[in-house]
């Protein structure tokens, strides 16, 4: 019967689930070439105007605010399957965008924190973000040819990074390199997502009595 | 200066692509701003494809046009990026940033037109993951086994 199957097909097809990590680091780390390295599209580009920023901007007040440069944000899409399917936010590089970051980072599933040893202050801001909003992040040190290479645990000091945040090295140009980067991205977002529902609980209890 | 009443020179780029939606940075439709990873999805196809066998054909842009024009918009206009938009989110479901990726135009503008459509009834937008929530464990199981996968 028509009806019927009208009535079938007006079943909303099944949207996917969409999930999000960002990439954040130094201008000028690799944060674009990580995503075209796993991304089955090559990154896209997207803009937003600076003037939009609302609130964020006009704080600075006077003629800075009247700027009307924008801003690229570069991302890339890796379908897990039809209903699942994650996209790669490389954040914008420089200091002074920082505002976009908050709407990026709602809702984000974890991040990766590109760094350079031989800049490793580039990735303080981001790993300062991250920590305050308990984002879960791995940092994952891109080894640039000639750079000099320093081992996970130096790293990891130098950067004064909590116990339980993963350090990989990484060569932001092999797609193997950036999906283990990924999973220890996801896997340490699921152990914290336990951890929080852990201490949920006592939290509740806590406020009920 | 006689001209330009509206907009000094450090307006700049800005103006032309916000001409798309008559000036406006926002969308009435929306309370907040629609999530880069929110999934456009079409509703005009299913609307008016009862009478059609499968639904998967549905009405073509032009009887979408008709439909917005019949009174669905305020002011009875549709953007070509809209029908655009709505043609594409029935090729596949995409996001808020891959259309403005796709139509090369700034998320601000994008999000004012894709509200525009939800207004008009003619496009639905998933709901953005609530800040600080995760999805549940067995979704970022089927991630990371996707992952390896690669």
């Amino acid at each position: 019967m028509v009806f019927g199957r009208s009535e079938r097909a007006k079943q909303p097809a099944a949207e996917p689930v969409t999930l999000k990590v960002l990439v954040a680091g130094g201008f000028g780390v690799g944060k674009t070439t990580l995503v075209g390295a796993v991304s089955e599209i090559r990154p896209l580009r997207t803009e937003e105007a600076l003037t939009e920023a609302g609130g964020a901007v006009d704080d600075t007040a006077g003629v800075e605010a009247k700027s009307t440069t924008t801003v690229a944000m570069d991302f890339g899409r890796i379908t897990i399957h039809d209903e699942l399917v994650l996209y790669l936010f490389g954040t914008p590089g420089q200091d002074r965008f920082w505002f976009l970051w908050d709407e990026l980072a709602q809702g984000a599933l974890g991040a990766v924190v590109l760094a350079d040893t031989r800049r490793l202050r580039d990735s303080f801001a981001a790993i300062d973000y991250f920590e305050r909003r308990r984002i879960p992040f791995t940092v994952a040190v891109n080894c640039f040819d000639g750079a000099e290479r320093y081992a996970v645990g130096t790293v990891r000091e130098a950067l004064d990074l909590d116990g339980e945040v993963p350090v990989l090295l990484c060569d932001a140009r092999v797609r193997e390199s950036v999906r283990d980067v990924l999973i220890s991205v996801v896997e340490h977002a699921m152990h914290a997502s336990a951890q929080a529902a852990a201490e949920a609980p006592d939290r509740e209890a806590a406020a009920n009595s | 200066m006689t001209t330009d009443r509206w907009f000094d020179d450090a307006a700049g780029p800005v103006v032309r692509p916000y001409a798309m939606t008559r000036g406006r940075t926002r969308s009435g439709a929306q309370d907040a701003r629609l999530d880069l990873i929110a999934v456009v999805t079409p509703l005009v196809a299913r609307e008016t494809a009862d009478g059609a066998a499968d639904g998967t054909g549905g009405a073509g842009v032009e009887e979408l046009i008709t439909a917005a024009e019949g009174g669905r918009f305020a002011d009875g206009s549709l953007a070509p990026e809209h029908v655009e938009i709505v043609a594409r989110s029935r090729r596949a479901p995409l996001t808020v940033a891959e259309f403005a990726a796709e139509l090369d135009l700034p998320v601000g503008v994008v999000r004012v037109l894709i509200g525009d459509l939800v207004e008009a009834g003619l496009v639905r937008v998933s709901r953005p993951v609530p800040p600080a929530e995760l999805p549940d464990e067995r979704i970022l199981r089927e991630v990371i086994n996707g992952l390896r996968a690669l």
